[in-house]
């Protein structure tokens, strides 16, 4: 009962698996997933925060 | 109004604890690996003892340092991408108090002795009991910012810090099961093969979901900040999140490459940790291509640096793993050094490094300051990337000298070496690698100075939540 509850089980997370992958690539996922990244930087950030704004400047005397 | 900017004090908190934990637990570490090359160091103190301090040093890595990070990136960057304050502001403050006890308890009980004996997981059951309250805390925080956030899509960082807040729940829950018989000291729920098999797969999710999911996601978080770009692959990234989920649970038993464990089990947790070289990749992969077309950021950002080195020791370790856990391999490396040396390119290249980085970026943001000094990152970044190499090539020699000593046979068949030939065979590479741990943690003094200069006498930042946008 155990072993067949098991190779339910892993057929059943495989199935599941290749639904994500198959899902993942859809075309319609897309233009949300295009949105989804952005989410990350559509933000404004504090001001002088960020070291990489002007790399030539030398900022040791700050 | 309070409410419309984002709930930062426990983010600092922690992202200043993450340093200083990072120092501790890493001069531990030094110290430890300075007994091993000489052994006068033990100073005759049992509680200075490599035996006593070595559960000391990895506990304060991994869940004193690694963890801070983890709380302080996991707590902004759920903010952040929800457009939400943090749920229930008094419980992260809890979690925060809560996991500085538990460290100090484990400085405390480890060097004494008291322990469970359960590697990574040692602390004693009292403490055992405290770890799930703060992380059941922290589990109401973070999912219930999630349930709170203001926009539709959940940011795939947090995906990968849920999913290590989940897993290390139910892990911790089932591998500390145990009968007190004191206070200080229990017997595991379980005996013999079936104790190790638990332990295991304990252990290997505790480096599959603590210290890669977790990490992960800072990956897909400070990544694309520090790039200035989006993740590369966002549709990978979610194959990615998902790929760890389904194999990592599996991989433990190569832990328990020919031991008491069925055959069947061994060969199992091998080909899934081979299979886990897929997902692994992958990721890297979409953290490293998010810089394409930006390489030139690479040149003048010691930070980007940090995070972009730590994903390629990622990609390093995560191939060095899979190899390992071929049973042939792991016939020569197990129980030598290599696997010591194959730990540190993740905890020092990956985990330690990736910290660094998201830390250089965060604190200064939290404090509304610029950096001190962007050369003084260059130089740690300098320090971090000579003292990891230094490790991990002497341990890669000294482990495989140790298999090669430990196999050789004479032609009658009696062993070539004796036990004690291979242990002084290792006192050059044992100094390499102290020296080597010395230079990173010289390094993190590095940052901590840097950090000070950075922060001494700011005011903290105050971050605006966006209004809603427009309904589309």
């Amino acid at each position: 009962m155990g072993a067949t509850l098991n190779s339910i089980w892993t057929v059943v997370a495989l199935v599941l698996f290749i639904g994500i992958v198959v899902w993942a690539w859809s075309g319609r996922r897309k233009a949300d997933f295009e949105e989804a990244s952005r989410l990350a930087l559509e933000e404004d950030d504090q001001p002088g925060a960020m070291p990489t704004e002007n790399p030539s400047e030398d900022k040791n005397n700050v | 109004m309070a409410t419309d900017t984002y709930e930062l004090k426990v983010v600092r908190q922690f992202a200043i604890m993450t340093v200083v934990w990072g120092i501790v637990g890493m001069l531990v570490g030094v110290l430890i690996a300075a007994q091993l090359a000489w052994p006068v160091l033990n100073f005759d103190i049992p509680w200075l003892t490599f035996g006593r301090l070595r559960p000391l040093h990895t506990n304060a890595v991994i869940f004193a340092f690694g963890g801070s990070a983890l709380f302080a990136t996991s707590y902004y960057v759920v903010q952040r991408t929800c457009h939400t304050r943090l749920f229930a502001p008094g419980l992260a403050a809890f979690t925060f108090w809560g996991w500085q006890l538990i460290i100090v308890l484990a400085a405390v009980t480890l060097p004494l002795g008291v322990t469970s004996g359960k590697e990574y997981a040692e602390l004693e059951w009292p403490i055992d009991i405290l770890i799930t309250v703060v992380w059941v805390s922290y589990a109401i925080v973070f999912f219930g910012t999630l349930a709170t956030r203001k926009v539709k899509h959940i940011y795939v960082a947090n995906w990968f810090f849920g999913g290590f807040i989940l897993t290390v729940a139910v892990l911790h829950l089932v591998n500390s099961a145990a009968m007190p018989i004191n206070l200080i000291k229990s017997y595991s729920a379980y005996a013999g093969v079936q104790d190790a098999m638990i332990q295991w797969w304990y252990g290997h999710n505790a480096v599959g979901f603590f210290l890669t999911a977790g990490f992960l996601g800072i990956m897909y978080y400070f990544v694309p900040k520090q790039a200035g770009r989006p993740v590369y692959s966002y549709r990978l990234s979610v194959v990615h999140f998902w790929a760890l989920v389904f194999t990592y649970i599996w991989a433990g038993p190569h832990h328990l490459h020919y031991t008491a464990l069925p055959d069947w089990t061994q060969s199992l947790g091998m080909v899934f940790s081979l299979v886990l070289l897929a997902p692994s990749w992958g990721g890297m992969i979409n953290g490293i291509m998010t810089l394409s077309g930006a390489w030139e950021k690479l040149r003048t950002d010691p930070v980007l640096r940090f995070l972009i080195v730590s994903v390629s020791f990622y990609g390093m370790s995560t191939f060095e793993g899979p190899m390992m856990a071929i049973k042939t391999v792991n016939a020569l490396s197990h129980y030598t050094d290599w696997t010591v040396g194959h730990v540190h390119s993740g905890a020092l290249g990956w985990v330690a490094m990736i910290s660094i980085g998201a830390m250089y970026f965060l604190i200064p943001k939290l404090f509304n300051r610029e950096l001190h000094s962007l050369k003084l990152v260059e130089v740690h970044f300098w320090l971090s990337t000579i003292g990891v190499v230094l490790y991990i090539t002497s341990m890669w020699i000294a482990g495989i000298m140790q298999g090669l000593m430990w196999r050789a046979v004479n032609d009658d068949g009696t062993l070539t070496y004796s036990f004690v030939e291979s242990v002084a065979a290792m006192h050059p590479y044992y100094v390499i690698r102290a020296l080597g741990g010395a230079i990173f943690l010289t390094g993190m003094l590095i940052m901590a100075w840097n950090i000070w200069k950075t922060v001494a006498g700011s005011k903290p930042a105050e971050m605006a939540i966006p209004a809603p946008a427009a309904a589309h």
